[in-house]
């Protein structure tokens, strides 16, 4: 019985990291209908640059957030000004190339650069400590933090949505970005604004990435299933829906390595499958025929 | 004194073919122009022209006096030009108060506040936690008029404001739109309901096949002209 419990919780909090990769694809989609699929190797970048700072500094991996949230909204800010700007508003076959190409620049720069190696980042006492919440039931600290982010990032998200011009603003734009633009706002701004933000949040799971696993240059696609499964068991359009999706395959990951250690990986995959079939829209789906 | 807004030579195009041809056209301070003509004159792609939405000579455009042909569609908002758009266009997304509120990006000052807006359609404020969407027809377009309001325009510009919508209702949009123009914003109407078009304004012009067949003041042009102008024969 512990044991099974001991698994669940496992499960969420794996799927924190997993709901972590997916939000900030689910918001790039939500915002300018575009699907990134560079999506999981900008999360290896993201993690890559955080090896960089612990290394080259010394300081607390934690404190890696602090350079690569900014240094990664930057990026995604100049990523849509720069290039993806030229995809928008062409249907949803041109984004899709361009990212895949990037995709394929990102991933042999990142070998040229850094080799085939697996890495990871040192964390020190962060990476064993745990709580006993429990008699036989404990929890690690660092996937905690991990899941605690991930609901703060969707909650402050959503609240951004709702209660403030900027999330007024990706709403409409969403919505209809010529009329958008009747009313003063320049679409081309808020997208890039929405890719900051998005990359900002690949930062975030770029660093656990760096902490919590080790990773190669070759790593991005298996991340990018991984956020792409979370957003459509959740649906489209949902930030909650996202973060439970991102849960349940980290849940059924967890099952699957009990049953047979073999089955983890092909457990959250089927799940994937048999959401798709049972609710082709997801579980929570927002988004309106267009 | 020059105008407000001065058109001339206005040319437009949708990929090969010419929507309007040499558009001369202007609105003074605080005067009320209409535009008339059948489905297919021109009349949405000249204000889409004015407002940015249709690439457009950089010259044909003044606006007080200072050329607005090159301005993207946002700039020519925050400039000082607000569109009622055809169809309304509520974000579907918004409720009816963060439909208006999203009216006031461009944080120019003025008379429009959410309570005046809600003063002038009471309709709206009783609704405003509701999607814009789920309105009637023409409280929507109280939202519409409303939204663009709440950008504080100099020049307020009407696409097809009655279209649809009950001849009472009609009714209340104009009592509503005649406290706008009291406010001393200038306005251009754009409407297929000649007398609609002819009561509120002291101007007209007719539009027919992308030019401008006829132009005067309401009363001072035998209907018999209006008609040839309106159908072309």
């Amino acid at each position: 019985m512990i044991d099974w419990i001991n698994t669940l919780i496992q499960g969420l909090l794996t799927g924190g990291l997993y709901a972590l990769f997916a939000v900030g694809l689910s918001l790039a989609f939500g915002v300018m209908r575009l699907v990134n699929i560079a999506h999981g190797d900008l999360i290896i970048l993201a993690a890559y640059l955080a090896l960089v700072a612990v290394e080259a500094t010394g300081m607390p991996a934690l404190a890696a957030l602090l350079v690569v949230v900014p240094a990664m909204a930057l990026f995604g800010y100049g990523l849509q000004r720069g290039l993806l700007v030229h995809t928008v508003g062409k249907g949803l076959l041109s984004p899709l190339l361009v990212t895949f190409g990037l995709s394929i620049i990102l991933q042999n720069l990142m070998l040229e650069i850094f080799s085939a190696d697996s890495r990871g980042v040192q964390a020190g006492l962060l990476e064993t400590l745990s709580l006993e919440v429990v008699d036989g039931i404990t929890v690690g600290v660092l996937p905690l933090l991990i899941l605690a982010s991930a609901v703060v990032v969707v909650g402050g998200l959503q609240l951004l949505f709702s209660h403030t011009g900027l999330g007024r603003s990706f709403k409409a734009t969403s919505d209809d970005p010529e009329t958008a633009s009747l009313m003063g706002i320049d679409p081309k701004r808020v997208y890039a604004l929405a890719m900051g933000l998005a990359m900002a949040i690949v930062a975030i799971a770029g660093v656990y990435t760096a902490i919590r696993t080790s990773f190669d240059p070759l790593n991005g696609p298996s991340r990018l299933l991984f956020a792409f499964e979370a957003v459509i068991i959740g649906g489209l359009g949902s930030l909650w829906g996202t973060l439970a999706g991102g849960l349940i395959l980290g849940l059924s990951q967890a099952i699957g390595f009990r049953l047979d250690p073999g089955w983890g990986i092909l457990a959250s995959h089927l799940t994937f499958l048999a959401v798709l079939v049972v609710r082709p829209n997801g579980l929570f789906p927002r988004t309106r025929d267009r | 004194m020059t105008a407000l807004l001065d058109v001339t030579g206005l040319t437009a195009q949708y990929g090969d073919s010419q929507a309007l041809f040499g558009i001369d056209f202007s609105l003074d301070q605080g005067e009320t122009v209409s535009i008339i003509g059948s489905n297919g004159a021109g009349k949405s792609t000249f204000l889409k022209s004015l407002c940015g939405l249709l690439p457009r000579p950089v010259e044909a455009i003044r606006f007080k006096g200072a050329p607005i042909g090159g301005l993207a569609a946002h700039q020519v908002a925050k400039a000082g030009i607000a569109l009622v758009p055809e169809g309304r266009r509520l974000f579907p997304s918004l409720s009816v108060e963060d439909n208006l509120r999203i009216g006031a990006t461009t944080g120019r000052p003025g008379p429009w506040s959410l309570p005046r807006v809600y003063d002038l359609f009471p309709a709206l404020h009783a609704r405003r936690k509701q999607p814009g969407t789920a309105l009637s027809g023409g409280q929507q377009q109280m939202v519409a008029i409303g939204r663009a309001l709440m950008a504080n325009p100099e020049v307020l510009l009407c696409d097809e404001i009655s279209l649809g919508l009950a001849p009472t209702v009609i009714k209340d949009i104009y009592r509503g739109l005649e406290t706008v123009i009291g406010e001393g914003t200038s306005v251009i109407v754009v409407e297929q309901d000649i007398a609609q078009a002819l009561k509120v304004s002291s101007r007209f012009y007719c539009f027919q096949e992308g030019r401008v067949s006829l132009k005067g003041r309401p009363g001072a042009v035998p209907m018999a002209d209006i008609s040839a102008a309106y159908f072309g024969v």
